[in-house]
């Protein structure tokens, strides 16, 4: 990875950086109730006594939440603490009925675990670097204020109030805008594919606090700024740029950064200050009351264990090494959990059809995958979560290219006919009469008219403009109307030419 | 037939079931005395038609042949800090004055599951933070009892439980549901000559009721003797999934287990609770109480609780600290009052709703908690704290290598005028010193009447047992029951 610098007046400045992302964890009901986290519902209607902070209500630990927790850290090779405690953080607002936070300061259930980000993708020789992470810990989240409801009052939302969030907190290992890019977007990969959190940026799922500060190279960190609630992979690159700019000319003009907290704004492409540390709150944090220390048994941690799935690491050297794809396909269709999973089932019934080991056609499959189908998804505009497509359509239709019913050419005419209509491969190619001609005779004869029609250029052809080769081919499978064998048309072509 | 509400839980029990009265009769009886005292101010709120309401069901099961339940028509009183559902729920706070819950706490609900009927929402010290029942916003609890000197001053029937106390003791009810953070049942127990028992940590669970201190509220039974008290607590405790540090063991039958023999026992006596210029009434009745015991063929052994002076500075630091943060939710936002001055913004309304939502002793634990709790004072006093708790759990569970249970004065004095220590917040956590420990380790405690001291003001004895005995504590206090004999009654005034 190439440094990262800021030219400034004095001289090249670095960049470090370090993320608290908050990810909503993937779960039927809230952290500490039984309350409904449907994303989008009507406000206040996913609400319980609890939630809602009602005189005499207590929390109580939801297991699957946990679970989640422990899961993430260990897909993080993380530490996992089996004796964690959590703690409350005290301060008052409109969008917190509690008066504090259910949170974990002390004691968080997931310790030191890192990450490998590669910055260029699609560059395989580029150098991976290790991301630390230095806890985990899971809190719940706050409700949500709506002031545009009324003209002098504002309303609150409490659905959100008590989802549980895991708050990943990064080691200041970043240096530069693409570093802190590619952290998220991994950290993303690994949530979506250990199905901890669904990675909803867009929705509020996941959201980063930027941590920024600038040093001359080699100098001891500097003071770093925090820039809340950032929730896109661009935005973070974006905050880390504007920030370390801010904070250059900031130094350079004389000033002092200043430790606090700050809110980005995109469409002017800045930060501006929300909170200096002078008047921080004092969260007065202390151990939860109303809740034992959660306590972890080896049962528990064997079952977390035993119910990961493969990460995209392992599976993209799986793909490169068993299923013999390219560095660049392996790492597009690992890329997303989903896609992952589709083109897996696509090999599984691609193969199950051929009767032939996956390894024989997962090249296949991959390369129709990321040309044929992520391009024609592309022009509809869509993409493979919502493709009319399905893994077992795909494979009848590769099916169908790999007998020799039809022909390449055919099978983009197909696909496209299968996004439109949802029918499957062989019922378009029966109803188009799209089956290839293999018929050596009808083949023979097509050739003859083509050659007989165009004597001129057979002759160009024989005095040395072998480039003209196509041009018999395309009008032959033209008067074929598309339907010849291609094989055994360039063989019948070369026969009769030569 | 004698007056019906001299009756106690067993006894009613037994009548209802016996068919000698009927339940109506019963309630109709509690709900004429809880009509007639107004003056002692121990309800915040009467029920006349949930007590009847649930004495007609009694009778109707009878009629029909079915089983009464452990409480079947018995009345009680309900300490207004337990949430029940469609009626007003306060803490004998004006910040939830009006409060009305559209839930029942799980204790208030197994209640009446039990056949259990409410006489009404009993006073009791705001949000249980109190000695004395002087800081309720609807203003004091009046004792029953007054000094056998002629003279007609009012005195303190205990706090925080004080409604329930004087209920119990004046005979407006049969019985009553106290909590105790550091001392709430017990104390006031025996200022008013009555039973109570607080149990093991997570017996009973927490769930709807109004909390004070987290980790040291628990509720339990005030009744007029033992048993009544382990009939009580049989209906109330048990693992509620609800609450997270309820505990998940079967509730024993602690009736059926009575038994006052204290043959092979020994009843540990702690050094360090006899203090300098302790009350003399306090000390004599405590030696009479470990005369009793010994009577009753118990050992008594001497035992060490060393960390005993620190329990009530630690018991200050941690049930504030809690509290602070258990109190935060009362902001105006969702419930209860809601002070919006002109103009004012969300921090504006927290102050005005707050300052006027709260009373003095409640703001000044709120105070005391957000202080310890401060950044750079955290571990000078939480820290600290928290590690006197431990020592003195472990204090306990040494002595109880030793000895059974421990036998202790309650209160360091009996009851005082009300008023007389208003005015001095440190002379009146004095009066807890007997009673925190206990709550620090979680442990077992009941105060059972002893006597009356020189004033004519009731005395009570403490028994503290091991974690999950309250079997060894209801014995203790059924055999010192037995021979105190305890049947003074506070001559009626009101």
């Amino acid at each position: 990875m190439e440094n990262y610098r800021i030219h400034g007046a004095t001289g090249e400045w670095e960049v470090v950086i370090g993320l608290e992302v908050h990810a909503q964890v993937t779960s039927q009901s809230k952290l500490f109730s039984g309350a409904a986290t449907a994303f989008g519902a009507a406000p206040n209607s996913q609400v319980s006594l609890v939630d809602a902070a009602m005189p005499g209500m207590l929390p109580v630990p939801n297991r699957e939440c946990i679970r989640q927790a422990v899961r993430t850290g260990m897909a993080l090779n993380a530490q996992i603490n089996p004796w964690s405690r959590f703690d409350r953080k005290n301060y008052f607002y409109a969008d917190l009925p509690q008066g504090y936070q259910i949170s974990q300061l002390y004691h968080p259930i997931v310790g030191e675990g890192e990450i490998d980000v590669v910055l260029d993708e699609k560059n395989p020789e580029d150098t991976t670097k290790t991301i630390g992470i230095e806890r985990i810990h899971v809190e719940q989240d706050a409700g949500k204020l709506m002031h545009d409801q009324h003209p002098t009052m504002s309303y609150v939302d409490l659905n959100r109030s008590g989802v549980a969030l895991m708050e990943i907190v990064s080691r200041p290992d970043m240096r530069s805008p693409a570093e802190a890019g590619a952290y998220l977007t991994k950290l993303r990969q690994i949530l979506r594919y250990v199905g901890s959190c669904d990675g909803n940026m867009d929705q509020g799922s996941m959201r980063a606090d930027v941590n920024v500060s600038v040093r001359k190279p080699g100098d001891e960190f500097g003071t770093r700024t925090e820039t809340k609630n950032v929730n896109s992979v661009r935005f973070v690159m974006a905050v880390v740029e504007a920030e370390a700019r801010r904070q250059v000319d900031v130094i350079e003009d004389g000033g002092r950064i200043v430790q606090e907290t700050r809110l980005y704004d995109p469409d002017r492409n800045e930060t501006r200050s929300m909170r200096s540390k002078e008047d921080a709150h004092d969260y007065r944090y202390f151990p939860d009351p109303d809740l034992l220390p959660l306590e972890l048994d080896q049962a528990f941690l064997d079952e977390c264990a035993a119910s990961l799935p493969e990460l995209p690491d392992a599976k993209r050297a799986r793909y490169e090494g068993e299923l013999g794809l390219s560095a660049y396909n392996a790492r597009v269709l690992t890329s997303d959990v989903e896609t992952a999973r589709w083109f897996e089932k696509l090999v599984t019934a691609t193969a199950a059809n051929a009767k032939k080991p996956e390894a024989d056609v997962a090249k296949q499959a991959s390369n129709w995958l990321t040309s044929e189908l992520f391009g024609a998804l592309n022009k509809l505009g869509t993409d493979l979560g919502s493709s009319p497509v399905t893994p077992e359509s795909g494979a009848e239709l590769l099916g169908l290219v790999a007998s020799g019913t039809i022909s390449g050419s055919a099978a983009k005419q197909v696909l496209e006919l299968m996004l439109e209509t949802g029918d499957g491969a062989a019922a378009i190619v029966a109803r188009e009469g799209l089956t290839q001609t293999s018929d050596t005779g009808a083949i023979e004869a097509a050739v003859d008219a083509v050659l007989a029609a165009n004597a001129d250029k057979v002759a160009e052809f024989k005095g040395g403009k072998e480039a003209l080769f196509g041009f018999f081919v395309g009008q032959t499978m033209k008067a074929m109307q598309g339907k010849g064998n291609p094989g055994l048309v360039n063989e019948v072509l070369k026969a009769k030419l030569a | 037939m004698a007056d019906l509400t001299d009756l106690g839980v067993a006894a009613i029990r037994d009548g209802v079931a016996a068919g000698t009265f009927s339940a109506l009769e019963i309630a109709e009886a509690f709900n004429a005395n809880v009509a007639a005292a107004s003056a002692l101010n121990a309800f915040i709120i009467a029920t006349p038609e949930k007590a009847l309401e649930a004495a007609k069901a009694t009778d109707a099961r009878r009629a029909k042949g079915e089983a009464l339940g452990l409480m079947g028509g018995v009345p009680i009183g309900m300490k207004d800090l337990f949430a029940t559902k469609g009626v007003q729920t306060t803490a004998a706070s004006h910040i939830l004055e009006g409060f009305v819950p559209e839930y029942e706490s799980t204790v208030s609900q197994k209640l009446w599951d039990a056949g259990a009927g409410m006489l009404g929402k009993l006073n009791l010290d705001q949000f249980a933070m109190g000695s004395s029942n002087e800081t309720s916003y609807f203003g004091n609890v009046i004792s029953p009892w007054r000094r056998a000197d002629g003279g007609n001053a009012a005195m303190a029937p205990g706090g925080s439980s004080g409604g329930s106390s004087t209920a119990v003791s004046a005979r407006l009810a049969p019985a009553a549901t106290g909590t105790d953070t550091g001392g709430s049942i017990r104390q006031p127990a025996a200022f008013t000559g009555i039973s109570g028992i607080k149990p093991t940590y997570g017996r009973c669970s927490r769930w709807g009721i109004v909390a004070f201190a987290s980790s040291l509220d628990q509720a339990g039974p005030m009744a007029r003797d033992v048993r009544d008290c382990a009939i009580m607590l049989e209906a109330m405790a048990g693992f509620d999934p609800k609450d997270a540090t309820s505990l998940e063991m079967a509730v024993p039958q602690w009736e059926a287990g009575l038994n006052p023999d204290m043959k092979g026992k020994r009843v540990g006596v702690p050094r360090e609770y006899r203090m300098d210029g302790m009350d003399a009434d306090v000390a004599a009745s405590w030696d009479q109480g470990i005369a009793w015991l010994r009577d009753a063929g118990a050992e008594i052994v001497e035992v060490s609780l060393p960390h005993t002076k620190y329990a009530l500075p630690a018991y200050y630091i941690i049930a504030p600290a809690e509290a602070s943060s258990n109190l935060a939710r009362y902001d105006g936002v969702r419930y209860g009052l809601r002070d919006l001055p002109d103009g004012a913004g969300l921090q504006d309304m927290y102050a005005a709703t707050r300052a006027a939502g709260f009373g003095a002793e409640v703001k000044r634990r709120i105070l005391i908690g957000t202080y310890v709790l401060s950044a750079g004072f955290y571990d000078a006093y939480y820290t600290q704290a928290q590690k006197v708790r431990t020592l003195i759990s472990r204090d306990f569970a040494q002595a109880f290598e030793q000895c059974d249970v421990i036998l202790a004065p309650t209160a360091p004095t009996a009851a005082f005028g009300l008023g007389d220590k208003s005015d001095d917040p440190l002379a009146m956590y004095l009066n807890d010193v007997f009673a925190v420990p206990a709550s620090l380790a979680g442990l077992p405690a009941m105060s059972v009447p002893a006597g009356l001291n020189r004033e004519g003001l009731p005395l009570g004895l403490q028994i503290i047992g091991r974690p999950f005995d309250e079997q060894g504590v209801l014995n203790a206090g059924l055999a010192i029951e037995a021979r105190a004999g305890f049947a003074h009654r506070p001559a009626k005034w009101w």
